[in-house]
């Protein structure tokens, strides 16, 4: 979704993060996110992991989580399609509690949208019965937490859709 | 060429602690590491998920940075997931190494040659993917006399075996089935681990 003015700043997700212990963010940067790398960058407790192909971070959040670390995915939509069989194959299969942003590129709550990316995020999500929530400004950055601690309550994936370009601080 | 199980046992006997992360023909049933391996709460094998153990490895050498991680790769599974030598090389962990059992082949589908099985330079591939060390074996010999200095390198280390083609006809439905599923190994590594 393009805004002219920006509701969504990279502290406020940045900060629920810290505040949920997380170690690790596997990613692949897309168009909504390039503010909050800055600053992820300048981060000194949470570690960048970098990948060339979104599948990439399901297994490397696999490898650290059952090492003993806590990270999550920020991707795509268009990479959730992607990772859909590390998704299966190790995300649910193997329980883990995973918690996946998702850049929901193409959402409007004006219900129409010419990018089938954004058409088929929920419908994905709801065939592989991953829960989700919606962040689209500052004030709704604490729904990470909720997913944060749903899935280690429920010890499954859960998805935190970002429906929001980033502004600078 | 190296026998499945002879290079699984040379490389489980140089472990000393290691994690082992084993996909495809290495993690054969009958003759991968499940037969032979000596610490079988290390072993973190991977079936779902094609062509993501290098991944898998690579999240847990860097949650683990003091323990080797050795990842058992197959060479279909690696073409599935190509980038990871690059998202590998980039973070550089000092303790990944990364084994590549090259039979040119889909063993477990039949025996197909992968695409191009003939003139893929697997080497070159890691080096140029900026792997720390790269190093190639052929026959057993070589192996088990090569492994000290390959696991003395710091990582990321590439290690190219040329494997036996042991193809797998069987269909799939009445295949033997590992008795310890990959469910569990997620349970015991961290136990072993002392991390939950």
């Amino acid at each position: 979704m393009t805004t002219h003015e920006a509701v969504l700043h990279p502290p406020a997700l940045i900060n629920e993060l810290k505040k949920n212990d997380i170690t690790h963010i596997v990613w692949l940067p897309d168009s909504e996110t390039n503010f909050m790398y800055q600053m992820l960058q300048a981060e000194p407790t949470i570690d960048l992991v970098p990948v060339c192909r979104e599948g990439e971070t399901m297994a490397i959040a696999a490898g650290l989580w059952v090492g003993g670390k806590k990270p999550v995915v920020l991707i795509q939509n268009t990479g959730i399609f992607e990772s859909g069989d590390s998704i299966r194959g190790l995300g649910l299969d193997i329980n883990q509690p995973l918690v996946m942003l998702i850049g929901y590129r193409g959402w409007t709550r004006r219900g129409a949208t010419p990018d089938s990316a954004a058409r088929f995020t929920e419908h994905i999500l709801h065939a592989w019965g991953i829960n989700y929530y919606l962040i689209e400004t500052d004030e709704d950055a604490d729904r990470i937490g909720l997913a944060v601690e749903e899935a280690y309550r429920t010890q499954r994936p859960v998805g935190v859709l970002i429906g929001a370009e980033f502004g600078s601080e | 060429m190296i026998n499945n199980q002879d290079a699984v046992k040379a490389i489980d006997n140089k472990r000393d602690g290691a994690i082992i992360v084993p996909t495809m023909n290495a993690n054969n049933v009958h003759f991968g590491l499940p037969t032979v391996t000596s610490n079988q709460e290390m072993d973190l094998p991977v079936s779902g998920a094609m062509g993501k153990a290098s991944s898998l490895a690579l999240g847990l050498a860097l949650a683990q940075p003091d323990k080797k991680v050795f990842c058992l790769d197959g060479d279909g599974s690696l073409l599935m997931n190509l980038g990871t030598l690059v998202t590998l090389s980039n973070k550089a962990p000092k303790n990944l190494y990364h084994f590549l059992f090259n039979n040119n082949v889909y063993a477990v589908t039949g025996g197909q040659p992968i695409p191009g099985a003939e003139v893929s330079d697997w080497e070159g591939m890691a080096k140029g993917a900026g792997y720390a060390s790269v190093f190639s074996f052929d026959n057993l010999e070589d192996l088990t006399t090569g492994l000290e200095e390959v696991l003395a390198c710091e990582g990321p280390v590439f290690i190219h075996l040329r494997v036996e083609p042991e193809v797998e006809n069987t269909p799939v439905q009445f295949r033997q089935r590992p008795s310890r599923t990959v469910q569990q190994a997620f349970k015991d590594l961290p136990q072993a681990l002392g991390v939950k």
